[in-house]
Formats: structure tokens, C-alpha cells, sequence
């Protein structure tokens, strides 16, 4: 991932076993000062400049030059740690449906079960190079939350993690697995209890404890450099993916789909094909319940904010936001709390508008089917949230090339409470019947 | 407001608003804030009346934003009932044209607002109506000295102040980038954190005020003061004012769980805003003396 000598990676314990991955991920594509075209920057309240410029300088220092051979400890934790590198799978059934070759990127099979061990492991690493006490950290999903809670824990530092309170009744055993590792886990009650209202509360708590915390965002969000060096963190997913293909079929995909959130696993399955113009690359967003908006009721039914949002500033950064004409931020919905929130990582922000990443949406309805489907056909239980990947390969296989990678952000442990309500609500065709069996689960 | 005006005829084409900088000319300026709108837009335009009636020197309105990151759980309420209560941009405006104070006015509010007011993307049409409105000055807790050349420019154009808040953490070329582009005062956060009322007056506040010692524009020490007490320490050690925010917007939020009357509610933020005010009197002729008698 780094560009310096020292880490040029034919050796690298996570896989980086070929030439290719020395390349540089269109890393400096649009970039300047921290900014992506007219996207990013750092609009942060001033106590938290300073920490700002602290992580940005150890971000050039450590991730960007691999001084101490941070990134080497990088590599091999999640190497050891971490279980990578992580397959590419072909997937069968899938092909034979679609007639074209599908292939999975297995990020579920990542320690915790989701990409987002990469960019947790990263950042409390780093903390610890920074000699940061602490660590603090928000969470929708419960994804984020739990990686950092294991990375804190491999780490031994001290963490603590902010959820809504929604987030928290619809992720019960992430909430679990948090406090089994020993993290503090806050409730933020205000406004709808998601993931925004969290990203906001750790903003508070971070202008108070600055000197010796490290706020672990999640995702490719935040004010520079938290979108960069998230997304250098998650790299590794492209990097393997791009080596592995050129390995299993002798070429690069022709096109490559990720659900977003906040973009970290997009980001993170496209950083390494940005530079290959030939590859498509689909970022796929919560649709929701519809792409319609209650702007009375300053809701947005769904979390399209690259497919329908507006300029604007949230959380630290210039993006893509579901906002009203007035600037006031909607509250967002979708059925998987890993992809509700208002807004996008500005990297991502600014590829669409460059015409590069493809932003299309996905419906509650069609996420539930696609996570019926793709643990039907190839036994791989998906996330709510990567079940979007699948509602939009289900929809639009057709326009897709020959080879078609999906990143499988997670598995679907945590959602399965979630997805049996859902599944109730609605008559899926694919879906168990579970009706003999009464007594509940 | 009719007050202002004539006074803001005398402003220099760009720079700083000639009200603010008289409010801070003799004597301790007493800074109070309230969110505009809570709970209601009726209740809210007494509320500030009474603010002015106990003394304040220029009152800061907050213009509620959806995710105001820098406040506290009180002001947050606050924000929260103002915007349940339909508040909006146009809305903060028409607000500030009905009061009839003789404190100038600030804007409070978050950049999101100001940059998206208007058919054009920018801050300038936000500033444009602000200055319309009799607005004479703007703080914006989100926007760094790194992002605000484009408010500044718009700022200087319409005549406004841009405050910029100084946190203990702000220190050497940080603290230089935000003293050249603040004008009006500097509002200096006496403590790490969010908004909200303490007990305590902070070292933090001793040393920040040292460190600006050597820049020449009004220091207004916020965050935490909730007592005549405090304003007078705070005074006392060389602050030119105060900034209070979360114990007056508690008295607020008192009348709305107690169902007090809008009469009482006002009565109550006079009365507060008469000891704060007298406190940074008394910290004030303690330093004076102080500086006189050595
Ligand atoms: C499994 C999974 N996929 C995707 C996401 C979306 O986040 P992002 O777009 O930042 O990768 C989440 C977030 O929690 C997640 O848990």
C-alpha cells in the first residue's frame, strides 16, 4: 500500500505477492490538500484541529512512508490476526444464473466478519504509534464497533463505543461481542438513534479528551485525512482482488460492485482499479423503502446520498448529503444499519461526478431477496448491507461485462434477528418457512 | 435596531461592525446566547428582549442546525425544540428584524446553513440577508480558520464580524492563522469539550488568555460560565467578556418542563443576566484597581 521502497511487497504477509501491487491505487486522483475536486476538507470545530493536523502528519509519516515499519506491522497483524489474504471465489451458481463469471471477494471471512477489521486494526495501531491512550469510536452496523473492540483489545488499549439506540435494538449480538471484548458501549438517543447521531456524539467526546484519544472512524468519512487513510487502509481489498484475478482468469474483472454506506468497503474494492479505465465500478446504495423524500418531515426513506444527494458539510467534510433546501440533515433509512446515514465519503463524492463509479440504489425489498439468494444458491450468508450488492447484480446482470467481482463486505450473522422481522413482513419466494415452528428462536 | 443601523451607516466598506467593537470599548462586554426559536419563535423574541433588558452588550441567536457537533446535551435540547418548532434560515431572519434590542446582534449557526442559503452555492447570499436582517456578526464552531477565506471574503463585504472561537488546544502558527482573519472578538473556550454550564472556572481559561495577551482584539471567555461568580473571576483575570450560553438556555428548558409562564421564563434570564452582568462589573473594577494601584 505504501509507495516507499521499503515496503514494495513481494514478501508482505497479506498477499501482496505480485508487481502489480506495488502500483499505486489512484491514490493522488483529484487529491490536493486533503481535498477531492471540490469534496473533503476539515470543517471540524477548532479543539480538534490540532489532533487533526497530529493524525495527518503521523498518516504521512507512518502510512505513507512506513516509518518504524508501521506498515509492515500493518501487513502482518492482518496477516496473523486478520486471516489475510482473503479468497476470491468464484461463485458457481451465480455465474450459471447470470452467464457471465461472477466471482466473490470474501471480506466476510475477514476476523469479525466484515471488511471493516482492515481500517479498525489500522487506525488503533496507529493510535498506539501516536502514543494515544485511548480509543473512541461510533458505530452503525455494529461492524466498525466490533472490529475496533477486537483491535483494542489485540492492542490493549482502552476503548469505547457510541451507538444509536436503534442501531443497538437491531444489532443485539454486535452489541455483545463489543462488550465481550471488553469496550465500553455509550447509547446515543438523539434524533433517530443511527448512525449520524453516533458520529456526532464521538465528535463530542473526542473535543473533550483530544490530548490522549484517537477517534476510530469507520468509514471513509470525516475530515481529511480520516477519508484517505481509511480508504489506504481498506486498499488491501482491491489489491488482493486485482492480483487474484489477474491470477484465476489472466485479466481484470470487467466490473466491480459494493454496497455504500460511508464507502469504506467501495472505496475499498475499487482503490486498486480506480487507474484501470476499462473496469466499471458500481457503488450500490440503500434505496430504502424509496428514493422519494419527505422534505415536510425531513426524512429521507432511504440512504442514496451519492444517487440523490446535494453538495453540503456534514461530519467534518464536503460531500454528497441527504439534506432539505434549508441545509438541515435528513434522517436517513434503510434496512441495514451498516448503510443508514446521510452522507458519503467525499472520494467517493467526487468519482461520481466524474463519471468514474457508477451510483446506482437498491430497495429494502430487493436486499432481502438478495440475501435469501445468495445464501440459497452458494451457502455464503450474506450482510443486510452487501445484500445490496446482490439486489443490483439480480437487477442489472445484463449490462454487466463477462467477469463481475462482488465484494461480500460481511456475513450475516449479526442480522439474522433483523432479517427473519423483515422476512415476516413480506412474501419472498426464496425464503424458509418457518412458520411450523413456533416457540420463536 | 434602529439604533444599529445608523450606527452601521458609520462602518468603514469592509471589516468589522463599528457596534460590536463599541460594546467591547468600555468595560466588560456581558455576551448572552439563546437558541432563536425555543421553544417557540413568540417565547424566544421575549426571552431575548429580557436578555437586553438585564444588560447584555451584544447577544449571540442561534440559528438551530440538525447536527450541531460542538454543543453540549443542554444547547443541543434547545436546538432540538426550535427546530421542532418549524424554526428555519428565513425564519432566524424575520426574527431578527422583529426584535427591537439595542445589543447588536450574532449569528450563530453551523456552515452547512450558510452555505447552502440562497439560489447560489457560497456563503455570500447567507451573509447578504444577514446583513439585511441587521445582523452584525457570525461564529461558526465548524468552520476552522483553514476553511473560511470564502465567509471572511463575504463578511468584509457586507460589513459583518466572522468571530472565531480559540480552544486551549489552539496554540503557535494555528493561533496566527485564526488571529488574522477574526474580527469583532475572539471567543475563547475556557475548557475542552462541548457547550454546557460547569462549577468551575478552568486554568484552561488563565492560559489562553496569556497566550493572546499580544493580539489586539476584545476577548470574550465562553463555555461553562453560569454565575456572577464566575464572571467576575473570569473578568478579573483578563477577559474583555463573557459568553453565556447553557445556564440561561437552562432556564429555558425549566420553564418548558415546568410549564412556566413566558412572563416567568423572562423574568428569570433578566434577572441571571443582571448577575452576570454585575459580576463581570465587579471582575472588572477589581482589575482596573488592581492595574491602577500597582
Ligand atoms: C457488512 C457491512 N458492509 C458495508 C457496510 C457499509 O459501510 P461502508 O460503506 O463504509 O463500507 C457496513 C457498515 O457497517 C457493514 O457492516
Amino acid at each position: 500500500m505504501s509507495e516507499t521502497g521499503s515496503t514494495t511487497s513481494e514478501t508482505t504477509g497479506a498477499g501482496a505477492t505480485r508487481a502489480e501491487l506495488s502500483r499505486r491505487p489512484g491514490r493522488e486522483r483529484g487529491r490536493e490538500d486533503g481535498k477531492f475536486g471540490r469534496y473533503g476538507g476539515q470543517y471540524v470545530p477548532e479543539a480538534l484541529m490540532p489532533a487533526i493536523e497530529e493524525l495527518t502528519d503521523a498518516y504521512e509519516r507512518y502510512v505513507l512512508e512506513n516509518e518504524d515499519g508501521f506498515m509492515d506491522e500493518f501487513r502482518e497483524r492482518l496477516a496473523d490476526f486478520g486471516g489475510r489474504p482473503i479468497p476470491l471465489q468464484r461463485a458457481d451458481r451465480l455465474s450459471e444464473r447470470y452467464d457471465r463469471e461472477i466471482f466473490l471477494k470474501r471480506e466476510d471471512l475477514l476476523h469479525g466478519g466484515a471488511h471493516k477489521l482492515n481500517n479498525a486494526l489500522g487506525q488503533v495501531l496507529l493510535a498506539k504509534y501516536m502514543g494515544k491512550e485511548r480509543i473512541i469510536a461510533e458505530t452503525g452496523a455494529g461492524q466498525h464497533g466490533t472490529a475496533t473492540a477486537m483491535a483494542a483489545a489485540h492492542l490493549d488499549m482502552p476503548c469505547e463505543i457510541y451507538m444509536g439506540e436503534r442501531d443497538i435494538n437491531r444489532q443485539r449480538p454486535n452489541v455483545f461481542r463489543m462488550k465481550l471484548n471488553g469496550a465500553e458501549v455509550n447509547p446515543v438517543t438523539a434524533g433517530r438513534g443511527t448512525l449520524k447521531e453516533a458520529i456526532s456524539e464521538t465528535m463530542r467526546d473526542w473535543a473533550t479528551t483530544v490530548e490522549n484519544t484517537h477517534y476510530v472512524i469507520g468509514s471513509i468519512v470525516g475530515p481529511h485525512p480520516f477519508p484517505v487513510m481509511v480508504r489506504d487502509f481498506q486498499a488491501v481489498i482491491s489489491e488482493e482482488a486485482r492480483a487474484q484475478s489477474i491470477e484465476k482468469t489472466g485479466e481484470l474483472p470487467t466490473d466491480v460492485v459494493a454496497c455504500a454506506g460511508g464507502g469504506s468497503n467501495t472505496m475499498g474494492a475499487f482503490a486498486a482499479f480506480v487507474d484501470d479505465e476499462e473496469v466499471a465500478l458500481h457503488a450500490v446504495e440503500a434505496g430504502g423503502s424509496t428514493l422519494e423524500v419527505d422534505e415536510e418531515a425531513g426524512v429521507a426513506p432511504n440512504s442514496a446520498s451519492l444517487y440523490t444527494g446535494e453538495e453540503g458539510v456534514l461530519h467534518g467534510a464536503r460531500t454528497k448529503l441527504l439534506q432539505d433546501s434549508d441545509g438541515q440533515i435528513m434522517e436517513s433509512h434503510s434496512i441495514s444499519s451498516g448503510l443508514d446515514y446521510a452522507g458519503v465519503g467525499p472520494e467517493l463524492a467526487y468519482l461520481v461526478d466524474e463519471g468514474r463509479v457508477n451510483p446506482v440504489a437498491v430497495d429494502d425489498d430487493d436486499a432481502l431477496e438478495g440475501f435469501h439468494r445468495l445464501s440459497r444458491t452458494e451457502g455464503i450468508i450474506p450482510a443486510l448491507e452487501t445484500a445490496h450488492a446482490f439486489g443490483f447484480l439480480e437487477e442489472h446482470h445484463e449490462d454487466l461485462g463477462e467477469r463481475v467481482v462482488v465484494n461480500v463486505s460481511g456475513r450475516g450473522d449479526k442480522d439474522l434477528d433483523a432479517a427473519i422481522e423483515e422476512t415476516d413482513k413480506r412474501d419472498i419466494d426464496e425464503a424458509p418457512d418457518m412458520s411450523m415452528f413456533t416457540g420463536g428462536i | 435596531m434602529a439604533d444599529r443601523n445608523t450606527e452601521s451607516a458609520a462602518k468603514p466598506e469592509t471589516g468589522n461592525s463599528a457596534a460590536i467593537a463599541e460594546a467591547f470599548a468600555d468595560g466588560p462586554a456581558y455576551v448572552p446566547y439563546l437558541a432563536v426559536g425555543d421553544p417557540s419563535y413568540e417565547a424566544s423574541l421575549e426571552y431575548v428582549r429580557a436578555l437586553d433588558r438585564g444588560g447584555a452588550d451584544v447577544i449571540e441567536l442561534g440559528l438551530p442546525f440538525s447536527e450541531p457537533i460542538a454543543e453540549g446535551p443542554t444547547i443541543q435540547g434547545a436546538l432540538v425544540r426550535s427546530l421542532d418548532d418549524g424554526m428555519t434560515p428565513d425564519r432566524f431572519f424575520a426574527f431578527a428584524e422583529e426584535l427591537d434590542v439595542d445589543a447588536p446582534l450574532v449569528c450563530m449557526t453551523y456552515y452547512n446553513l450558510i452555505y447552502q442559503y440562497g439560489a447560489e452555492t457560497g456563503p455570500r447570499p447567507f451573509v447578504e440577508r444577514a446583513a439585511a436582517a441587521g445582523i452584525e456578526g457570525l461564529v461558526v464552531p465548524d468552520l476552522p480558520a483553514e476553511e473560511a477565506d470564502p465567509l471572511r471574503e463575504a463578511c468584509d463585504e457586507f460589513g459583518l464580524d466572522l468571530v472565531f472561537i480559540v480552544a486551549p488546544t489552539t496554540v503557535g502558527d494555528r493561533l496566527d492563522r485564526i488571529m488574522s482573519r477574526v474580527s469583532g472578538y475572539v471567543y475563547v473556550q475556557a475548557r475542552l469539550g462541548t457547550t454546557g454550564a460547569r462549577d468551575d472556572v478552568s486554568d484552561q481559561t488563565t492560559e489562553s488568555l496569556d497566550r493572546l495577551a499580544e493580539y489586539d482584539v476584545p476577548k470574550a471567555v465562553g463555555f461553562g460560565i453560569s454565575a456572577g461568580g464566575h464572571a467576575e473571576r473570569i473578568v478579573a483575570g483578563g477577559a474583555d467578556g463573557i459568553i453565556v450560553g447553557s445556564a440561561l438556555v437552562d432556564i429555558v428548558a425549566e420553564g418548558v418542563e415546568n410549564d412556566l409562564s413566558t412572563d416567568e421564563v423572562a423574568d428569570r434570564l433578566e434577572a441571571l443576566s443582571r448577575e452576570l452582568k454585575a459580576g463581570a462589573e465587579r471582575g472588572y473594577a477589581a482589575r482596573v484597581g488592581t492595574a491602577e494601584s500597582r
